[in-house]
């Protein structure tokens, strides 16, 4: 997708804004190709802190095969399920925008974004009725956890069995949710900060990188969603 | 060349260029944050060595008696005094802590920011011809997170210190009653600006080189700090993650790690050393940059085997992530993962050696000046060679289970931190220390530095291999009486390290007085890398327009020393 293909499919009343030059590079093209290279070293950086959570994951299942696959039935498959749809969909919309500012369709990139930023809220609603759901059965991390109120509450849900050391589960399930939630809040202030910059038309075909950039920040975190459901609601 | 015609044609330095406080606090130049880190990491290295003598000293006598005096001596002093009883019993504990507060600091205030914060930022901008770093606004947030995980670990000496070594291995870990929370957290916040750095060296490397300047027509000590910053960017989230789950682990008992709770202690080694042998190569990696450079200009030879040195150091960071398990031989890992933990150390040292050689080399019928910054080369050269090569007794398995937690060990560690890294960045210092302050220190004064730390350094640790080997272990307090000699030579020795030291901080400061305000030569060693041809210190855009490069750094012309080269060669 060149700007050259862009701007036969440019919308009526599309903006072109100029790139901002900072003083110690030479060129734009420069300055735009370090900003991408930068981010996606960030990105790197990103899946290897996740990959130390996905590693003590798989050593905590395969020492506890049984504890896993009993305590994670007390995680709601549905409300999980509803925010991948919400996540997907906002990484959908996020693309849209990125496109939209790509075509210096103003609006179409705020519109966008709202919609991204809505979609990021509404996640974070999901799970905070989840993880409160949670505590008020005495599910909390660690040596938090009350094993006669989960227990109680295990066999009400379906007759389950808890078993072994749940706690190490749950304790996982909180830091490996908790970290994503934090990626998700830093990811709606980026989103406002790029929303601002947007109403005032600072994006175009010219000058785009900052809204590419949340982008990749925005589909990372969705991505690492797309491996946290499966591996903690759905273990089979 | 020092007349007041030629200083009033030149152009305000980057310090002349903006002044007050604000200038420093919010800079976005490079060069002034280069200065700020190396001024905030020698401040971290003088509390470090401190508590280094301290440890020293208490090791005069075998039987404990420089701590419980200490200790006694103050609480009197702060109006509460103790039983001599109460004193030594508490003493242990203070031996402890003072090997913490050594090694935590070392590690992650000083040696891993030091030449990349340092150094690096100061010169990387200025080797590849570039007015700045990427992101100059990263690299000040860089800064500041560095020094508010300073603040974690000062936090840390005042709340009662933390006694769990610079390693914070579980179960004690999650058990002491120390301030592990508070230093585990400057240890993360560390490891942000240390992430930052080196994402802004990647890509600077990658995108502001100057025209003409290709890959093989960089610095050799570019592609050291590129390599390390590979490794700072790959291994240093790891590192993050794992004291992330200290923390929640010491905080909530979510039991991944603790036994009691149903987790798995040396699944914390695993994390710990995935990114701490890394690490290791973080630090030594910037010294072999400047090891090149210090003897490339001072021989005044093309370096021998550019590209072989170039892409040695890639090697080893490549290496370095698949190495870890040596440091775990006698923590209960499969025997078969052992010998393959092994084996891969081993390689290690083929492009270490590749390196070692090339320098040698390159000394070969060179013209070899002994000014001060070659001294720390050959220096650097002697020492750093032991240490690399009592690094593969420590990688071979059945000799590792003799050696293990014996001064042999501490010996070896020291031999390539200290003998390499930061024996390489005081000749660095010396070699740019023109480059970056424009004066320049007394030669004289500098070669007594030079065989002060010399010796000193070799008389603390040489013999600590010995002991080492005989089966004097690391760590403790009192020892066997036999060990006395040799903990007295090692004593002596940490105290002539230690005046050497203060001794070069002294004529190096002495060196800054407003007498000295002369202008030196801009290119005092003949250098042909970019960093020398600009003024010195350098203006704030580093360059006057953007440099083209035809050439790589190390054709120096065929001419005499007196004078100094013009560029055009």
């Amino acid at each position: 997708m060149s700007t050259h293909d862009a701007k036969a499919m440019r919308p009526p009343g599309a903006i072109d804004p100029p790139m901002p030059l900072a003083h110690h590079f030479d060129t734009a093209g420069q300055q735009a190709g370090s900003a991408k290279f930068g981010m996606w070293v960030f990105l790197a950086t990103e899946v290897l802190m996740f990959s130390g959570l996905f590693l003590a994951y798989f050593i905590v299942r395969m020492l506890y095969p049984e504890m896993v696959l009993s305590s994670h039935e007390l995680l709601d498959k549905t409300m999980g399920g509803i925010n991948t749809v919400v996540l997907l969909t906002s990484s959908y919309t996020m693309a849209m925008g990125v496109r939209a500012a790509q075509l210096g369709d103003k609006k179409g990139l705020v519109r966008n974004l709202v919609l991204t930023i809505a979609f990021a809220c509404v996640f974070l609603v999901v799970k905070y009725f989840e993880y409160t759901g949670k505590f008020s059965h005495g599910i909390f991390p660690g040596k938090y956890f009350n094993y006669a109120e989960a227990g109680a509450y295990a066999m009400e849900h379906g007759g389950h069995v808890l078993q072994g050391k749940p706690h190490i589960f749950f304790g996982l399930y909180f830091v490996m949710t908790g970290l994503h939630g934090v990626h998700v809040v830093v990811g709606i202030g980026v989103l406002v900060w790029v929303l601002m910059r947007a109403k005032k038309g600072q994006f175009g075909p010219r000058y785009y990188a900052p809204v590419e950039n949340v982008g990749l920040y925005w589909h990372i975190v969705d991505l690492v969603w797309i491996f946290l459901f499966p591996l903690l609601y759905l273990v089979r | 060349m020092a007349n007041e015609t030629e200083k009033s044609t030149r152009e305000p330095s980057f310090y002349e260029a903006q002044t007050g406080w604000k200038s420093w606090a919010f800079t976005l130049d490079h060069k002034r944050l280069g200065i700020m880190y190396l001024l905030s990491t020698m401040i971290f290295f003088f509390v470090a060595g401190m508590s280094a003598i301290l440890l020293r000293t208490e090791l005069l006598t075998p039987q404990g008696d420089f701590l419980p005096w200490l200790n006694q001596g103050l609480a009197s002093l702060f109006g509460n005094p103790i039983t001599e009883e109460a004193a030594k019993a508490q003493s242990g504990t203070t031996f402890n802590k003072l090997f913490t507060v050594h090694g935590a600091v070392m590690v992650f205030l000083v040696i891993i920011p030091s030449v990349p914060g340092a150094l690096g930022n100061f010169l990387l901008p200025l080797m590849l011809g570039a007015k700045d770093v990427a992101f100059p606004r990263l690299n000040l947030a860089s800064y500041w997170i560095y020094t508010i995980g300073a603040c974690f670990f000062l936090y840390t000496l005042f709340a009662g210190g933390l006694d769990t070594g610079w390693t914070f291995y579980t179960p004690y870990s999650t058990s002491t009653g120390t301030a592990v929370i508070s230093a585990t957290l400057g240890a993360f916040i560390l490891g942000f600006s240390s992430i930052l750095t080196g994402l802004n060296f990647m890509v600077t490397v990658h995108k502001m080189r100057a025209p003409g300047m290709t890959w093989y027509r960089m610095p050799l000590f570019v592609w050291a700090i590129y390599a390390t910053a590979v490794i700072q960017v790959l291994a240093t989230p790891v590192l993050a993650i794992t004291l992330l789950l200290l923390i929640v682990e010491r905080w909530l008992g979510i039991g991944i790690f603790d036994p009691a709770m149903g987790g798995d202690p040396v699944l914390f080694q695993h994390f710990f050393w995935f990114y701490s042998h890394p690490a290791v190569y973080i630090m030594i990696l910037p010294g072999f940059g400047i090891e090149s450079e210090l003897i490339a200009v001072h021989s005044r030879k093309h370096i021998f085997g550019y590209k072989a040195i170039a892409l040695s150091s890639v090697a080893i960071a490549m290496i370095s992530f698949i190495v870890w398990g040596h440091h775990m031989f006698v923590s209960g890992q499969s025997e078969l993962a052992g010998i393959v933990f092994s084996f891969l150390t081993f390689v290690v040292a083929v492009p270490t050696a590749i390196k070692v050689f090339s320098w040698v080399a390159t000394l070969y019928k060179g013209s070899i000046e002994f000014n001060t910054p070659m001294l720390y080369g050959l220096m650097f050269l002697f020492t750093f060679t032991i240490g690399g090569l009592t690094g593969v007794f420590l990688g071979a398995m059945s000799l590792d289970v003799h050696l293990h937690d014996t001064y042999f060990v501490v010996a070896h560690f020291h031999y390539v931190m200290m003998g390499g890294t930061i024996i390489a960045f005081i000749g660095g210092i010396h070699h740019w220390w023109s480059k970056m302050t424009g004066r320049m220190y007394h030669e004289g004064s500098a070669k007594i530095g030079a065989l002060l730390v010399f010796i000193g350094f070799n008389t603390t640790f040489f013999n600590q291999f010995v002991m080492g080997g005989q089966g004097m272990p690391r760590r403790y307090y009192t020892y066997v009486p036999q060990f006395q000699q040799q903990h007295l030579l090692s004593t002596i020795g940490a105290y002539i390290l230690a005046v050497g030291l203060m001794w070069t901080a002294a004529y190096l400061l002495w060196s800054l007085r407003k007498a000295n305000k002369k202008i030196q030569p801009d290119n005092p060693w003949g250098g042909m890398s970019l960093e020398w041809q600009t003024q010195s210190p350098p203006i704030e855009h580093n360059f006057h327009g953007t440099p083209r490069v035809d050439s790589d750094p190390y054709n120096f012309p065929q001419i005499d020393r007196t004078g100094e080269v013009d560029g055009s060669h």
